[in-house]
């Protein structure tokens, strides 16, 4: 180094003066590790998150509609003797007045179709999007975050809050059960009957695997707000791909792209309800899940570590 | 590899300044830098720039001209079609992570989030920082709302400061740790000749504990005070680089003739064989090049020429600076 190596001077400004990297007292850039700066990042990304008048809203409605449900079916009891309902919803609705832990089910069933996928939505269509829009993401990136860690972060908070989301219904709607209705040895879809505890362990998988399922959505969102500044595009676009595979899926002409469609396995947790659980349904539902995540984080990688941030 | 100095398209002096040295223990020292982008507008057209180490180097400009794509591609957030560049001799963007958290910077105005105070806002900021450490980041979110002011307002939401208080807030987020460069695009856009004012303190302050300061603005006026060199961009290219005197020396002295006779005094400066003559009303002046002044004025008055008036300005600074980025509305692709 010339003499433009600034000699510092002696009185004011002691803040600023670079001490040759050996400055203990104030952020120096000594090796901390990766992995506890990570988790600092995480923890101020979730914090973020679930500081958000929006997102607290959206968490109210997780927590409101199994409410809303367990007190409905507790003043009118649905009686099975028609054929009002089919499906995977009406199995469990006519099982909630016998025992309260349907309720859990129930309530994951009728809300995965679209309100956790939009909930999820809003969250990982802000992600990068939101950041753009905003400009603090060329805040971030000269800090530097790193792009890849950003966008690990980014992930990592989105898969956090599916599984807070997940969970939250579940648990909602397993207070209202046990609140409202009988609880007892649960029969199980395929017609055994097991102990409570067995039933609330297979709860607390349908709830990882529907966290999967979000998971998986999440990726596709994380991927979108990539490629957009729009956060309300990049939420738009991920509904529309969630609600789009849902109706193809109903569809039997398309038959054929059925197993590929990424809600198609969604539902598959009822496998978890029956003796001996049927392993290949959820390992293709597990399967599906796990490629769609991979594809999409790539894509959102390849696009994010590339991408000129003129936001 | 090139001195890097050279001036791309420079007017007839094409100043220059020449120690090849300088590029190794330079703050940012870019090679050929260029960005076209995906529309095919060349945005910046082979930059070679050297910000020494210890100046305060005013990056001018009018709007369009390409300064704040190349101060995102310094940082690394938007990468150059061609060519290279270091900031303190690592080169980018692949030593992003190593150098970055020694340089604080202000890109395109301030942006935080609008629901958190100015303290949280640069909390998070600093959790973002790998090399932060968390155990200090309170007292340091302290110390940098502190230096700019802003300690009483921190617990205040980012959406309720006026204009002025959000850029010095991301004056703050570039103290947040001690720095070797800053980098300032337009820090004192928007604001009044008040804030403009704290604004141009806060960076002179900066710039006496050693720190490299580029600091970009549209307007000569504004940085003039501070700085040791300028470089000014016009149309994607650097058309000059330099310090402030060697940009002074840059301008050609005139001879200026207040006279009733203007024609005649033009007729007797053309026959002296000087330049670029521009008679105005009642006024004449031309470049004086080598002549000496009194041999001027004398071959006036001895050809009869009535002189009311006889002066040898310099162009100020603001003429020099509108000559190489020229008058108002020509920005060009």
């Amino acid at each position: 180094m010339s003499t433009a190596e600034a000699a510092p001077a002696p009185g004011g400004g002691t803040a600023l003066i670079p001490d040759g990297g050996t400055a203990p007292a104030a952020g120096d850039t000594a090796r901390r590790g990766v992995v506890r700066p990570w988790l600092r990042m995480l923890r101020s990304e979730l914090a973020l998150i679930f500081r958000r008048w929006r997102n607290l809203l959206l968490l109210a409605v997780l927590v409101g509609i199994p409410v809303l449900l367990g007190i409905a079916l507790r003043v009118s009891v649905p009686r099975g003797d028609n054929n009002s309902g089919n499906g995977l919803g009406a199995a469990f609705l006519f099982q909630v007045a016998g025992n309260g832990v349907f309720l859990s089910f129930l309530s994951l069933t009728i809300m995965l179709t679209l309100v956790l996928p939009l909930v999820v939505a809003v969250v990982a269509g802000d992600s990068l999007a939101g950041e753009a829009s905003a400009g603090t993401l060329r805040y971030l990136l000269v800090v530097p975050a790193g792009r890849s860690r950003l966008l690990s972060v980014k992930y990592a908070a989105i898969v956090v809050f599916s599984v807070i989301s997940c969970l939250l219904v579940a648990a909602t709607a397993l207070i209202m059960g046990v609140a409202l209705f009988p609880v007892g040895p649960v029969t199980l879809l395929s017609g055994t009957t097991v102990p409570l505890a067995e039933g609330l362990l297979r709860l607390l998988f349908v709830v990882l695997y529907v966290s999967a399922a979000m998971a998986m959505l999440g990726a596709i969102g994380l991927a979108i707000s990539s490629l957009t500044e729009h956060p309300i595009a990049a939420i738009a676009a991920v509904m529309i791909i969630a609600v789009a595979s849902e109706v193809a899926d109903n569809v039997p002409q398309f038959g054929v792209v059925h197993p590929y469609l990424p809600t198609h396995w969604w539902l598959s947790f009822d496998s978890l309800l029956r003796t001996p659980i049927d392993t290949t349904e959820l390992t293709h539902g597990l399967l599906s899940i796990g490629i769609y995540i991979v594809i999409f984080c790539s894509i959102a990688w390849a696009r994010f570590s590339n991408a000129d941030v003129t936001s | 590899m090139s001195t890097g100095l050279e001036v791309s398209a420079a007017g007839p002096a094409g100043a220059t300044t020449t120690q090849p040295a300088a590029t190794a223990a330079a703050a940012v020292a870019t090679h050929g830098l260029s960005k076209r982008f995906r529309g095919g507008q060349l945005a910046v057209d082979g930059l070679d720039m050297v910000v020494p180490r210890g100046s305060v180097y005013g990056f001018l400009g009018p709007n369009g001209s390409g300064k704040t794509t190349t101060i995102r591609m310094l940082l690394g957030l938007v990468y150059p079609t061609s060519g290279s560049h270091e900031l303190l001799a690592t080169a980018m963007p692949s030593g992003a992570a190593r150098v970055l958290p020694r340089v604080g910077s202000l890109v395109e105005g301030p942006a935080f989030y609008s629901q958190l105070s100015g303290r949280a806002n640069l909390a998070r900021i600093d959790a973002v920082d790998a090399t932060a450490d968390p155990a200090t980041s309170g007292a340091r979110v302290s110390a940098a709302l502190q230096r700019v002011g802003l300690l009483a307002a921190a617990k205040k939401r980012y959406r309720a400061y006026s204009l002025g208080m959000k850029q010095r807030l991301a004056i703050a987020a570039s103290l947040l740790r001690p720095r070797e460069l800053i980098i300032l695009d337009e820090p004192t856009n928007g604001l009044d000749p008040q804030g403009t004012r704290e604004v141009r303190a806060l960076i002179r302050e900066i710039a006496t504990g050693g720190v490299t300061v580029l600091v970009s603005s549209h307007l000569l006026a504004e940085v003039e005070q501070i700085c040791s060199h300028v470089g000014v961009m016009r149309t994607g290219r650097l058309v000059f680089q330099g310090t402030l005197e060697e940009m002074r020396a840059r301008g050609a002295p005139r001879v200026q003739v207040t006279t009733a006779d203007p024609e005649r005094a033009s007729g007797v400066l053309e026959s002296l064989g000087l330049a670029d003559i521009q008679a105005a009303d009642g006024e004449v002046s031309a470049q004086i090049g080598g002549h000496a002044p009194e041999a001027v004025n004398r071959a006036l008055v001895l050809a009869d020429v009535p002189v009311a008036r006889f002066d040898t300005p310099r162009p100020s600074l603001e003429d020099l600076f509108v000559e190489l980025t020229g008058e108002g509305f020509d920005v060009d692709g």
